[in-house]
């Protein structure tokens, strides 16, 4: 049995301010390692509940995105014939061709303009996205220059009010409605008639950048997307919504991802030294109480373990509490550019418990590495010359 | 019975040729030259001698604390001075019960606990250490303390805890290193009863380093060592064995 944990946990009560300074910074590492993750979880759990697991969403075939897209009226008539389609009670298929622009609108927190995203739908968008609930004022009507925001708008950008009338695009819009798409990247847009905003923008009306297409169930896609890429009337790419939209947000989640990392990193370093620091000072006040353990027949190996554990306590609870100074960041609402629309997305931190397990994890890997080479150094501590020392 | 001939055989401690030296620099000094020493089980030996003249040394050769330069030391039949730093400390754990002057005990742990740390490298489990711990903390008078940190403890106390944890997993050797050293007169004779005691009732073999001749006096043979090398001495301090050169 090896020298009980007790002892550990006691030495480390026991000096308690020198051992502060190494629970801090681990502490503040772990803090932003789990705020960095959260942010990138958050940014791409907005854009994945976008995505319904019972939608296809079609763009021209090797296009990246819905910006680089074109699908024409005519190939929007045989998508929507296409097996697997869900109806809606009028027996009308339910899908919705889409054009996306992006407009320029001043952000309430700092008055400089920036990029929303504006997407023209069809009527039937409602019964795509069954989970996009009109929450306040009413649907657009087609052929009007009218606009529905998603919930995050009103409190994001200056005059995109209910009732408010805003220009762009060399057209007048009238806000008519709010929606709320629970929380997905859908809350940062503005939706209009999809024709509207081709006429508006003078673009073709008969050609669109997205098709989003009801499933008949979740079953159906695989029925659907063989019929629609084997037709070749059609040069389409289909995805699974939720697939697509998790695409979609690789590259910015994973650039805040690096971006945590390299912060979490260079700020492990001072942890780890901090760590370091600690427990050689522990071993040097505690040469003594080694030297009797070694004398009384612990091993090296149990002094190594002992001093480990030792580090590794200390860690955990810097790690607890950078998990807890975290926490409250969970929900916390910010925004940022999405690369792949070019537009201003609103996001809300995700602390997840994987975050929170990962963020311990961390902890103890930086407990492990300062610890490692002071307990090295205590199983070396000759025990001659430290009994002599007293 | 005790020798320093190098001439016994069977004792539970047995020396022979051993040297120690140490490096301070380029310097070399002499610890001990060419000692030998046979000592039978249950002796109560004394070490006495000037500051410097290698008593504590000796302690940790005989303890598998420290190596020799020269020489075996073969104690219970084991040849030490050849064991690995791991196996070392392993048999030091089955072997040997030390008794420190500045006692030594863990400060964050209490006499229990203290006490119960040897016993941790056995195979017992819970209740069994509890019944070990609590009759060594008995037989040395501790057992109203057994739940006190070393902080509220007396310095006899804190010793008396230290015998028992050295005594706690029934070593045949006990090593005491100026066990009265840091205890007013009555605490340290409150110790050397038990560390008698120990020897006399429970056959213990004792080592115990002292400048006290009051506390050697105690021992049933006190060798005297001088200059790395033994002399026998009875326990008034006169010499009745040791090297042809200081006989001469």
């Amino acid at each position: 049995m090896a020298i009980p944990v007790e002892y550990n946990f006691r030495s480390v009560i026991n000096r308690w301010t020198s051992t502060l300074v190494a629970i801090l910074s681990i502490a503040g590492t772990v803090g932003v390692f789990v705020v960095m993750l959260a942010m990138s979880q958050g940014f791409m759990a907005t854009l994945v509940s976008s995505g319904s697991p019972q939608n296809a969403i079609l763009i021209r075939g090797g296009a990246e995105g819905e910006m680089m897209s074109a699908i024409l009226l005519d190939q929007v008539r045989v998508i929507a014939d296409a097996p697997g389609v869900a109806r809606s009670e009028s027996g009308d298929p339910l899908v919705s061709a889409e054009v996306v622009t992006i407009g320029a609108f001043p952000l309430l927190s700092s008055g400089s303009d920036a990029n929303v995203q504006i997407r023209g739908t069809s009527p039937a968008v409602m019964g795509v996205r069954p989970d996009v609930k009109i929450v306040d004022g009413r649907f657009f009507r087609s052929g009007l220059t009218e606009l529905i925001v998603g919930r995050n708008v009103p409190t994001t950008y200056e005059g995109l009010r209910l009732g408010s009338t805003v220009e762009f695009g060399g057209g007048r819009w009238t806000v008519v409605g709010v929606f709320d798409a629970g929380g997905s990247s859908f809350d940062s847009e503005l939706w209009c008639d999809a024709r509207v905003l081709n006429q508006v923008y003078k673009r073709p009306e008969n050609v669109f950048q997205s098709v989003t297409v009801r499933l008949a169930s979740t079953q159906a896609f695989d029925e659907f997307k063989d019929a629609v890429t084997a037709d070749p009337q059609l040069t389409v790419d289909v995805f699974r919504e939720a697939a697509y939209y998790a695409e979609q947000s690789r590259l910015v989640s994973t650039i805040i991802r690096v971006l945590g990392f390299l912060v979490a990193a260079v700020m492990a370093v001072g942890a780890v030294f901090a760590a370091l620091n600690t427990m050689y000072s522990a071993v040097t006040a505690r040469s003594s109480e080694i030297g009797t353990l070694k004398a009384l027949g612990f091993g090296p190996g149990s002094i190594v373990t002992s001093f480990l554990a030792e580090s590794v306590i200390i860690a955990l609870i810097g790690g607890a509490v950078g998990c807890l100074a975290a926490l409250p960041f969970n929900g916390f609402t910010t925004g940022t550019m999405n690369w792949s629309s070019f537009s201003y997305l609103a996001f809300s931190f995700r602390v997840t418990p994987a975050i929170l397990a990962g963020g311990m994890v961390f902890s103890i890997l930086m407990g492990v590495i300062g610890g490692l080479p002071p307990a090295v150094r205590a199983a070396r501590l000759p025990v001659v010359v430290v009994l002599r020392e007293m | 019975m005790v020798r320093v001939d190098g001439k016994g055989s069977g004792a539970v401690v047995e020396l022979r040729n051993l040297d120690k030296k140490y490096y301070r620099g380029e310097e070399e000094i002499d610890v001990l030259r060419g000692l030998n020493l046979d000592v039978d089980a249950g002796e109560f030996i004394a070490f006495m001698g000037p500051s410097g003249s290698g008593k504590t040394t000796l302690l940790n050769l005989i303890g598998g604390l420290d190596t020799p330069t020269a020489g075996t030391v073969r104690v219970n039949g084991d040849e030490i001075s050849a064991l690995s730093g791991r196996k070392l400390a392993a048999w030091r754990a089955r072997n040997i019960g030390f008794i420190f002057q500045m006692y030594n005990l863990i400060p964050v742990l209490t006499a229990f606990q203290n006490v119960q740390l040897p016993l941790l490298l056995t195979g017992l489990g819970r209740a069994e250490r509890r019944k070990h711990v609590e009759a060594a903390l008995g037989l040395v008078g501790l057992s109203d303390r057994m739940n006190h940190y070393p902080r509220q403890l007396s310095g006899g106390q804190e010793q008396r805890a230290a015998i028992a944890r050295a005594i706690v997993t029934d070593p045949k050797i006990l090593l005491c290193d100026e066990p009265t050293g840091d205890l007013d007169r009555a605490a340290g004779d409150e110790i050397l009863d038990i560390i008698s005691r120990l020897s006399k009732e429970y056959g213990k073999t004792v080592f115990l380093v002292t400048h006290d001749p009051m506390a050697a006096k105690r021992a049933s043979t006190v060798l005297h060592l001088d200059k790395g090398t033994l002399l026998e001495c009875t326990a008034d301090g006169q010499l009745v064995c040791g090297t042809e050169e200081v006989r001469r």
